[in-house]
């Protein structure tokens, strides 16, 4: 039962209240790719043992989208942060090496 | 025999006798009791049947740990099989029977068993009834399934209620013994909040037993001091009777409240589940003495020794008049004494311990024959204990003197109650001159911030000495209070071990035991688990402990290690040549003891089990015989039967009245959403399959929604309502759905566009007026709308109102009919309703439901989301073709649409079926092929998607998806039925009516 803080409305909202959307900061492939980019874009998504990127909706809360840091092993919460972003912002990227210096994106 | 003692009991009311029947037999107990003390001291010692064996079994020990005394309490609604007696408040009334025997627990068929047993060792399932195969399914598994188990589960529905509370605490403290006390009194003086829980009925655990003096007071003075300064606080809430059962990710806490079990007439919940957060907890949870390995360990009358000490003091019950201690470390002396002071016999003390321990010489002081360096080498007596066999503990078991005897008590030491520590990852260390497992600080639960939300303290933690653990509480809840305001700094201190209560580990007693004696070792008493069965399973190659748990089944069910992991780790790792810690630890999973199905479903049942939503029109529905049908969350009427009508004739009879004259259909389900801003049109481009931003004003236009997938997801029509306005129609089932698709995509994808969406579904009642009667029926009631014709046309919306009330009115047809779609605000929804059947009372109107909605649209060849498309369909194979824009770069879908799959000419495609007899064709029917696949399969070519009877031309008409069917009209299909036999059918074009579109065009 995870605790993540919605960065759009400022709640720390139970996992009861959010709809999880899977890995972060997907480059979409539209009309015109080729098939291995729509593939990688559409089907294929890292599973790491450590620090991942991924989607949170605050459905049952605000409505909003935004993205979390959280480290798969322990559960620990880097950051959460604006869902209006194409990568991590590099405050959350220096949080996480604080907390994890071996760690390489 | 086990009796109750003249005096003593500071549990118990003797001014308050309670009466409570066991298999039908009246026995009585006082107030206070538990019961297991009252049958006890009813010389109840044979409780239960075991589990595999059915051998007789009694109470062993006085806790949450009891493997053995499970009884099934209450009965019909009531009845609550698996109840441990030892955690059983007396009531006035109660009722209980014992479990797995027949037909007695007396006299029981299935011990048996028990003199198989050497057949039937760990593993004997998967050995033994492996041949002939088919057996397994018609005659060894329902035999096995009669013959084991426990209680059985209860008929009819629960009688009672649960309920769930949310809780939000600084401090949650799991366990109110002293230390729980003293950790929750450190913290919450610091003013944070704090949850005091306590599982049993009484605060203070097991220290007034063990007399333990606590600031120069008595346990008791000092334990009602404590509590009466914690009530008075108005941050500390305390709970009795209630169980931590959990631990979660980032502080989440699941706890047990048993509010009713033991009052007779309660009114209100039976049991509460709390769902906690909490910033920090403290497991103050004390520890479980571990039984001793030697022979017959199990006979009734056999009991821990803290237990035999338990029911003396607490309930004034001896478990036998001359009892015989055997322990391989000093605290088994307390129950010596304890036995001594009550007047009873200590026939010995049989001491494992060469040397003995520093009470040896007290209790030889006191009388009392104590024989070190021995081993009890096999209880005698069946259903009670007997007397014991004495020999020396690194023998093999040869007697050297019988002594008689009621009752056994044993210890074999303790071991810290992990549990809730390791749910959500607190790791163990194994502590080799405790000879136990506790919680190692340095690799505790961590919660979103990555530091430490878990603190153990007191025995929990290893602290097993009074003086240590009433510290470490102390420390617990300072360190507890510290981290729940931020500072992590503050470090745990690792209890300093007290050589006074170390003992030496004895994991078989005698040492060197044959397979006789070790076959009759229980390891595992509920399971039926033995020391020869865990040596089997090493000795077959189980050497991972997750495996050997697995196959012999030990410490599973209600024990989750309680009483028999380490002695089995012991007896593994031995057998294996290993160190306990290599061998390690099975995984303790929540919860801590067995919870109420009630109690997780709380609230949620009847009515209450999920909302259901109400169309504004839903009580009419109700009051004129709606036959309903769920539909997502809503509640749709499927058909309104007349008296005397099946819902087949209710259903064709709505259809016809729809063709010929008119019918209404509360259409007000229908998903609605606005989509508005300047780059509202670039949006809805991107939504929909087809062109949206190009059209009009005034104007409408179906349309298709696909996942990026490219499969269609839903569809509907839009209205343009102004320069920058659409309003969406989704399927009833999509609004919600489709409505998160479009903000996923606005939010996370086009976030620069300017374009804002709201789900207006439940703003607006809809309502269908359908066939040749329609307009003639709305102009009647009056409306600033020209509704003819040519100012009205088909695909288009206008706005104004009728019969008085503001109304949108959209020209579209579901149905193939004339049809006006009339939506008002929510609130005036039922006043239209009313005045349209008022209107149409003359021409028949008549109310109709989903299904009439799905057979008119099937008669028309018109797909629906669900049952032509299942998430693996694309527009192309409905042949929507016309409704994909050839025109736009972009839309959600398009790029997954070329990929080689889905432009495969051999992809089944939509097409019409009729049967040759005219019959309904079965739904999901698949279309057979001559020869197999390579699964062994028969080949198929196609399968129905919709298939209903037709009251308009009075025959059975489908729709399916076939191979490359729009290129086989006329082709005959064979379609499997199941029963075996086969239907025909012919490929035609899907619309079976009006195919030029004459009557929706009037």
């Amino acid at each position: 039962m995870l605790i993540l803080t919605c960065p759009n409305c400022g709640i720390a909202a139970d996992e009861t209240e959010l709809s999880p959307g899977g890995q972060a900061h997907l480059k979409r492939f539209g009309p015109g790719s080729d098939d291995s980019d729509f593939e990688g874009y559409l089907f294929l998504r890292d599973n790491p043992r450590g620090v991942h990127f991924e989607r949170w909706r605050h459905a049952m809360g605000c409505g909003k989208w935004f993205h979390a840091a959280r480290c798969t092993v322990t559960n620990e919460v880097f950051a959460t942060y604006s869902a209006q972003t194409s990568e991590p912002p590099q405050d959350v990227l220096d949080r996480i090496t604080a907390r994890r210096p071996d760690w390489q994106s | 025999m086990s009796i109750r003692l003249a005096t003593g009991g500071r549990l118990i009311d003797r001014t308050k006798p309670l009466d409570f029947t066991f298999d039908g037999k009246r026995m009585s107990g006082f107030a206070g009791d538990t019961l297991a003390s009252a049958l006890l001291a009813g010389d109840r010692m044979l409780v239960g049947r075991s589990f595999k064996y059915h051998r007789p079994r009694g109470v062993i020990a006085s806790g949450a740990e009891e493997p053995n005394g499970l009884v099934t309490l209450g009965n019909g609604g009531r009845a609550e099989p698996n109840q441990r007696v030892t955690t059983t408040e007396l009531f006035d009334g109660l009722t209980c029977v014992s479990q797995n025997r027949w037909p007695s627990l007396d006299h029981d068929i299935g011990a048996v068993n028990s003199v198989l047993s050497r057949f039937l060792p760990a593993g004997f399932y998967y050995k033994m009834f492996m041949h002939p195969r088919s057996f397994w399914k018609h005659v060894y598994e329902p035999v096995i399934r009669a013959a084991a188990g426990l209680g059985r589960p209860p008929e009819g529905p629960d009688a009672d209620t649960y309920e769930h509370l949310h809780a939000h605490v600084d401090v949650a403290v799991v366990g109110g013994g002293i230390v729980g006390l003293r950790a929750a009194l450190t913290a919450a003086q610091s003013g944070l909040r704090v949850m005091l829980m306590e599982q049993t009925a009484h605060w203070g655990g097991r220290a007034p037993v063990d007399g333990d003096r606590i600031d120069g007071q008595g346990a008791d003075a000092w334990i009602a001091a404590t509590i009466a300064q914690l009530e008075k606080m108005g941050n500390v809430t305390l709970r009795l009777r209630c169980m931590g059962a959990g631990v979660y990710d980032h502080g989440s806490l699941l706890a047990y409240e048993r509010l009713g079990d033991h009052l007779p007439h309660h009114k209100g919940p039976r049991h509460r589940l709390w769902r906690i957060r909490a910033r920090q907890i403290v497991t103050a949870t004390g520890a479980i003495e571990r039984p001793l390995s030697f022979a017959c360990n199990d006979v009734p009358g056999v009991m821990l020794a803290s237990a035999v000490r338990d029911y003396i003091v607490n309930f004034g019950v001896a478990a036998g008049d001359a009892v015989v201690v055997v322990t391989n470390n000093d605290d088994a002396y307390r129950t010596a004494f304890a036995v001594k002071e009550a007047g009873l016999d200590v026939p010995a003390i049989i001491d494992a311990r060469a040397a003995g321990g520093a009470l040896s010489e007290t209790a030889r002081a006191m009388g009392i024959r104590v024989e070190t360096g021995k081993a009890i080498a096999k209880v005698l007596g069946g259903k009670r204990v007997t007397g014991v066999a004495l020999c020396a503990q690194d023998g093999d078991g040869t007697a050297i003197e019988e002594i008689p005897c009621t009752a056994v008590a044993m210890s074999g030491g303790w071991s810290p109650v992990v549990h809730l520590w390791s749910h959500c990852g607190g790791k163990l260390t194994w502590d080799e001159a405790q000879a136990h497992f506790r919680p190692d600080p340095s690799h505790a639960p961590t919660g979103q911030d990555g530091q430490p939300f878990v603190v153990t303290a007191g025995a929990a933690s290893g602290a097993l000495s009074a003086d240590a653990a009433l510290a470490d509480g102390d420390a617990a809840g300072r360190i507890a209070a510290a981290r729940a305001q931020g500072d992590h700094d503050t470090v745990a201190d690792v209890p300093a071990p007290d050589p006074g209560t170390a003992p030496t580990p004895v994991w078989v007693m005698p040492r060197n035991a044959g397979d006789r004696l070790r076959a009759k070792m229980w390891l595992d008493f509920q399971n039926d688990v033995k020391v020869s069965d865990v040596q089997l399973a090493a000795q077959e190659g189980y050497e991972s402990v997750e495996h050997t748990k697995r196959y012999t089944t030990i410490g599973m069910a209600t024990d989750q290690g309680k009483l028999s992991n380490i002695n089995g780790l012991a007896v593994l790792s031995q057998s294996l040549g290993k160190n306990i810690p290599q061998v390690g630890t099975t995984t303790f999973r929540p919860p801590y003891t067995p919870i109420s199905m009630g109690a997780i479903a709380g609230e949620a049942r009847g009515d209450l089990f999920q909302p259901l939503r109400r169309t504004p029109i839903h009580d009419w529905h109700d009051a004129n015989n709606a036959h309903w049908e769920p539909v997502g969350h809503w509640r749709r009427p499927y058909c309104y039967p007349r008296p005397g009508e099946t819902i087949g004739d209710a259903v064709n009879r709505e259809v016809l009245a729809v063709r010929k004259g008119v019918g209404l259909l509360d259409a007000s389900t229908l998903g609605k959403i606005l989509v508005k801003g300047p780059d509202a049109g670039r949006f809805m481009d991107m939504m929909y399959t087809n062109m949206m931003s190009n059209l009009a004003v005034g104007k409408c236009r179906y349309g298709l929604m696909c996942s990026e997938n490219g499969f269609l997801m839903d569809d509907g029509v839009v209205a343009r309502l102004s320069d920058d306005t659409w309003l969406c129609h989704t399927t009833t089932g999509g609004a919600d759905h489709i409505h998160a698709h479009m903000e996923e995509w606005l939010q996370t994808e086009w976030w620069d566009w300017q374009v804002y969406t709201a789900n207006l579904t439940e703003h607006y009642a809809q309502i269908a007026v359908v066939g040749p009667k329609a307009r003639e029926i709305l102009q009647s009631l009056g409306s600033d709308i020209d509704l003819g014709r040519d100012a009205l046309p088909f695909m288009q919306w206008r706005e104004g109102t009728l019969a008085g009330i503001p109304t949108r009115v959209f020209r579209i047809s579901f149905s193939g009919e004339l049809s006006f779609e009339i939506a008002v605000a929510a609130g005036q929804g039922r006043a239209l309703w009313d005045r349209l059947l008022e209107a149409g009372q003359g021409q028949g109107i008549t109310p109709y439901g989903t299904e009439a909605l799905h057979v008119l649209r099937a008669e028309k060849g018109f797909i629906m989301i669900g049952d032509e498309t299942d998430g693996t369909v694309i527009p192309q194979d409905l042949n929507l073709n016309w409704a994909i824009s050839k025109k736009k770069d972009d839309f959600i879908g398009k790029r997954a649409q070329e990929r080689s799959h889905m432009t495969d000419p051999a992809r089944w495609k939509l097409v019409g079926l009729e049967t040759t007899d005219g019959s309904v064709l079965p739904d999901g029917a698949y279309a057979t092929r001559e020869g197999l696949n390579a699964n062994g399969q028969r080949n198929t070519e196609g399968r129905v998607t919709s298939t209903y009877y037709s009251p308009t031309l009075k025959r059975g008409i489908a729709m399916g998806l076939v191979h490359a069917g729009p290129d086989r009209m006329g082709e005959m299909l064979r379609f499997a039925k199941v029963d075996g036999t086969a239907v025909h059918a012919r490929v035609c074009d899907p619309v079976f009516y009006d195919k030029e579109g004459k009557q929706q065009d009037v």
